[in-house]
C-alpha cells in the first residue's frame, strides 16, 4: 500500500482552469474523500492521480515515486468509476478475473482461482459467483466493480462516486460496507463525491474543493465543527448550518433591527474588540439550537414556528422572527405545532463568525 | 383551490394492472406525497389525476365534480414535470407569460397576470433576466410561476428535484414547502425518495406494486408502521428488524433470537398483543428505530451484550453498527460517543416504541 502526494496540480481545459494549483498528501491506508459540488474539479483531480489526464504543471506521487511519465497501467491503483463498467455477459468470476487475466501480469490458474474467491467471500458475492452480471441488482454490481479493482492488490483505490447510482436505501447500507472493507483490507482509498454525508461517514479527512481549489482539508470532526469559511460551513451539514447578517455591538451581536440581541463569551469578545458596529456573518448549526416552551436566561428569542419537516428521529423546525427565517432540530417527543410560538436558545459557545467580504472565519 | 377525491381506481397497462383499487381523499390546501419505489404505480395515479391516463375503472373528483373522462386540459390542474424545464432564450417574465399568450389573452392582462404572480413569488426584481443567470431556487419559482398564471385547482409534480446534487436538492425541498405554506395550493408530489417525503409532506400516501400500503402524517408513517413495506421503507437510517421466536423462559413469555440464544424481555402491554392467538414458537420480527437503542460500555439488567462492527459520524450524531449474535443493530447516539471498531458494549431496547411484525403476513400486530 501506499501514500500519495499531489503537489501544486494545475490542469486547464480550454479556457477553464479545472484544478487550479491543488496539493494534497494522501497518508498510507487513509480514507481520504474529496468533497465539492457539480464541476469542482474533484473527477479531473482523480484522473490525474490515474494517469487518465495529464496535468499542466505539478507532480502526483504514488508511495516513493513520481508517477507523472507512468501509463495508466504501470501506475498500480485501481479506478471504480460511477457507472460500474462490468462485461454484462460475463459472469461475476470472469468479470473478476479479467485484470488478472493481462498479459502483463502472468498469474497460473490456481492463483487467479485463489485471489477471485477471496475477494468474493470478502465481498458477500462468493455465491454470486457464476452469475451473469446482467441479473445482479445495483449493489451486487457495484460490489463486483469494487472486487475487479481489489483483486489487484492496487496500492491505492481511485473511487469515483461509486455510490451514485444506487437508491437511498442501499447506498446508506453501501456506505458502512465500504467503511469497513476500508478497515479490513487497510488500502488508501481516494475517494470523490458531492454528498457531504458521503464525505462525513467515511473519510478519515475530507478536502473540501470549489472551482478547482482546495477550501479546507480537515478530519470531518474539524470540517464540520470548524469550518474555515463560508463555502465549507454551508457545504457540509444537513439541515444546512443557519447564517445571519450580524453587527457587533457591546459585548453582544445584533441580528436584523432588533430581533435579536446575541450575547456573547469572553473568548469571542476580545476576537471581536475591533469590530465594534462592523458587520459580521454569524453562523449556528440548527443542533446548537435548543427549543424551549419557557424563555430561558441569555440568548433566548421568541419566533414562530413556520412550518416543521417531521422527519422520524427529528422534527427540523422552520421559525420566523419577523423577517428571519432559521432552522432548529427538536425533538419529536416534544410535539411542537405549526404557528405555535416557542422560544429558540442559541448555544452560543457553538456559533461561527465571519468575516462579511472574505467569508473566512473570524479566528 | 381544490379537494381531490380518488375512488376505487384501477390502471392496466396490458396484462400488468399498475394501480390496483385506490382510495384516496387529497384535501383542499393540503400537500399529499405519493411515495414508492420505481414501478409501485405512484406516477400512473398522478398521471389519472392529471387526465393524460384515463383510468379503467374507478372514479375521480375534483371539488366534487367528477372528472374521470374529461381530458387534461378541462381540468384546471397543472404538471410540473421537471421544475428547470424553462425556454433558455426568453426572460423570466416572457417565461411566466408564455402559457397566458398561447391563450392568446390581451397584453395588459397578461402583464397583470405576471405581476400577481410575480408579487406572491417574490421575483419581482429579476422579471427581465434569462433563466441562465438565476440561482436554482428562482429557477424553481419561476417554473411553478410558469405553472401558477393559469390559476390552476391544483399542482401535480413528478420527481421534480430527483436529479440535483443533495445540497442542492435540500435547499429545494424547504423552498418548495415555503412556497406551498405560501400559496396554499393543493399540491399531489411524486417521489421514491422518503426524505423528500417526510421533509414536506402533510400526509404521505406509500405504495408498492400498485397497492396502497398506508396514508397519514410523517409522524405516523414513522412511529407507526401498519407492515413492514412501510417500516423498512420509511426512515434514514433505517429500521433495525431482528428475527425472532416467542420462547418461554423462566416461565415468562420472551422474544429469542431467531439465530442465536439471546433473550429479549417484553413488557405486559406487548405480551398480551403476541400472546393474543398466538403461542410458543411463533416467529415475529421486531422493529426497533436506531435512536430506540441506548449505548453503553457498562452492562445493566437489561441490557444486551454486542460487537461494535463499524462506527458512522454524521457531524450531529453517530451511528454504531454493533453484531447482537448474527444480527447487525444500527445504534444512533450522540457525537461524542466514538467507540473502536471490535469493542464490546451493551445495548437496550426501549420496548415502548418498538413495532412488532408477524412474519408470515407482514403486517404489524400493533
Amino acid at each position: 500500500m501506499a501514500d500519495v502526494k499531489l503537489v501544486s496540480l494545475t490542469k486547464t481545459f480550454g479556457d477553464i482552469t479545472a484544478v487550479n494549483d491543488l496539493s494534497i498528501e494522501i497518508k498510507d491506508r487513509e480514507f481520504f474523500v474529496l468533497l465539492g459540488p457539480t464541476g469542482a474539479g474533484k473527477t479531473t483531480t482523480l484522473r490525474l492521480v490515474a494517469g487518465l489526464e495529464k496535468q499542466d504543471k505539478g507532480e502526483v506521487h504514488i508511495g516513493d515515486r513520481v508517477v507523472d511519465d507512468y501509463s495508466p497501467a504501470l501506475r498500480d491503483v485501481a479506478f471504480v468509476f460511477q457507472y460500474y463498467t462490468l462485461y454484462p455477459h460475463y459472469t461475476v468470476r470472469q468479470n473478476l478475473e479479467f485484470p488478472l487475466k493481462s498479459r502483463l501480469r502472468k498469474y497460473s490458474k490456481a492463483e487467479i482461482d485463489k485471489k477471485v474467491t477471496e475477494v468474493a467471500m470478502i465481498l458477500h458475492i462468493d455465491h454470486l459467483i457464476d452469475r451473469e452480471t446482467v441479473n445482479l441488482s445495483g449493489g451486487e454490481m457495484q460490489r463486483v466493480a469494487i472486487g475487479r479493482a481489489m483483486v489487484r492488490t492496487p496500492k491505492v483505490f481511485l473511487m469515483d462516486e461509486p455510490l451514485s447510482n444506487l437508491d437511498a436505501k442501499l447506498r446508506e447500507e453501501m456506505r458502512r460496507e465500504l467503511s469497513r472493507l476500508h478497515f479490513d483490507l487497510g488500502a488508501t482509498f481516494f475517494y470523490v463525491t458531492h454528498d457531504q454525508v458521503e464525505a462525513m461517514t467515511m473519510g478519515d479527512r475530507v478536502a473540501v474543493l470549489n472551482e478547482g481549489k482546495i477550501l479546507q482539508i480537515g478530519s470531518p470532526d474539524e470540517i464540520y465543527n470548524a469550518p474555515k469559511n463560508v463555502f465549507v460551513a454551508k457545504f457540509v451539514g444537513s439541515p444546512a448550518i443557519n447564517l445571519f447578517d450580524a453587527v457587533v455591538g457591546d459585548g453582544c451581536l445584533r441580528i436584523g433591527e432588533k430581533e435579536m440581541v446575541c450575547t456573547l463569551e469572553d473568548t469571542q469578545r476580545a476576537y471581536l474588540k475591533n469590530y465594534t458596529d462592523k458587520k459580521i456573518i454569524l453562523g449556528i448549526r440548527p443542533e446548537d439550537i435548543e427549543i424551549t416552551r419557557t424563555q430561558q436566561k441569555v440568548n433566548s428569542y421568541k419566533c414562530k414556528v413556520y412550518f416543521n419537516q417531521s422527519m422520524g428521529a427529528e422534527d427540523i423546525l422552520n421559525l420566523k422572527i419577523h423577517s428571519e427565517i432559521f432552522r432548529a432540530i427538536a425533538p419529536p417527543r416534544l410535539n411542537v405545532q405549526v404557528g405555535e410560538e416557542i422560544f429558540a436558545n442559541f448555544n452560543i459557545s457553538r456559533v461561527h463568525l465571519f468575516y462579511p467580504d472574505t467569508e473566512e472565519c473570524i479566528v | 383551490m381544490a379537494e381531490i377525491i380518488i375512488k376505487n381506481l384501477v390502471k392496466r397497462f396490458g396484462k400488468l394492472e399498475a394501480v390496483k383499487d385506490l382510495n384516496l381523499d387529497i384535501k383542499d390546501k393540503e400537500f399529499l406525497v405519493l411515495l414508492g419505489p420505481s414501478g409501485c404505480g405512484k406516477t400512473t395515479t398522478l398521471r389519472c389525476i392529471s387526465g393524460l391516463e384515463i383510468a379503467d375503472e374507478g372514479k375521480i373528483l375534483i371539488d366534487g365534480k367528477d372528472v374521470t373522462l374529461k381530458r387534461a386540459s378541462q381540468r384546471d390542474i397543472a404538471f410540473v414535470f421537471q421544475l428547470y424545464a424553462l425556454y433558455p432564450i426568453l426572460s423570466v417574465y416572457e417565461n411566466i407569460a408564455f402559457p397566458l399568450k398561447a391563450q392568446k389573452y390581451k397584453r395588459e392582462k397578461i402583464r397583470e397576470e405576471v405581476g400577481t404572480v410575480a408579487k406572491i413569488l417574490q421575483i419581482e426584481h429579476i422579471l427581465h433576466k434569462k433563466p441562465k443567470e438565476l440561482s436554482g431556487g428562482d429557477m424553481q419559482r419561476v417554473a411553478l410561476g410558469r405553472a401558477m398564471v393559469r390559476r390552476p385547482k391544483a399542482f401535480l409534480l413528478d420527481e421534480p428535484i430527483g436529479t440535483l446534487d443533495a445540497k442542492f436538492r435540500e435547499e429545494m425541498r424547504v423552498e418548495l414547502k415555503r412556497l406551498h405554506i405560501d400559496i396554499g395550493a393543493t399540491t399531489v408530489y411524486v417521489t421514491h425518495d422518503q426524505v423528500e417525503a417526510m421533509a414536506m409532506g402533510d400526509r404521505i400516501a406509500i405504495m408498492n406494486l400498485g397497492v396502497l400500503q398506508q396514508v397519514g402524517t410523517p409522524h405516523e408513517v414513522y412511529a407507526k408502521p401498519y407492515n413492514l413495506f412501510v417500516a423498512n421503507f420509511i426512515g434514514s437510517p433505517g429500521m433495525n428488524f431482528i428475527n425472532c421466536e416467542t420462547k418461554k423462559k423462566n416461565t415468562s413469555l420472551m422474544l429469542k433470537l431467531l439465530e442465536d440464544d439471546i433473550y429479549i424481555p417484553i413488557p405486559e402491554k406487548i405480551r398480551k398483543l403476541i400472546s393474543n392467538g398466538r403461542g410458543e414458537n411463533k416467529h415475529l420480527v421486531l422493529g426497533v428505530r436506531p435512536e430506540d437503542v441506548s449505548f453503553s460500555k457498562k452492562k445493566d439488567d437489561s441490557s444486551l451484550g454486542a460487537q461494535v462492527y463499524v462506527i458512522e459520524e454524521t457531524g450531529s450524531y453517530n451511528i454504531i453498527d454493533v453484531s447482537l449474535g448474527k444480527e447487525k443493530i444500527k445504534v444512533r447516539t450522540l457525537p461524542t460517543v466514538k467507540p473502536n471498531i471490535g469493542d464490546t458494549a451493551y445495548i437496550g431496547i426501549d420496548m415502548d416504541r418498538v413495532s412488532i411484525f408477524d412474519k408470515e403476513t407482514e403486517n404489524s400486530i400493533m
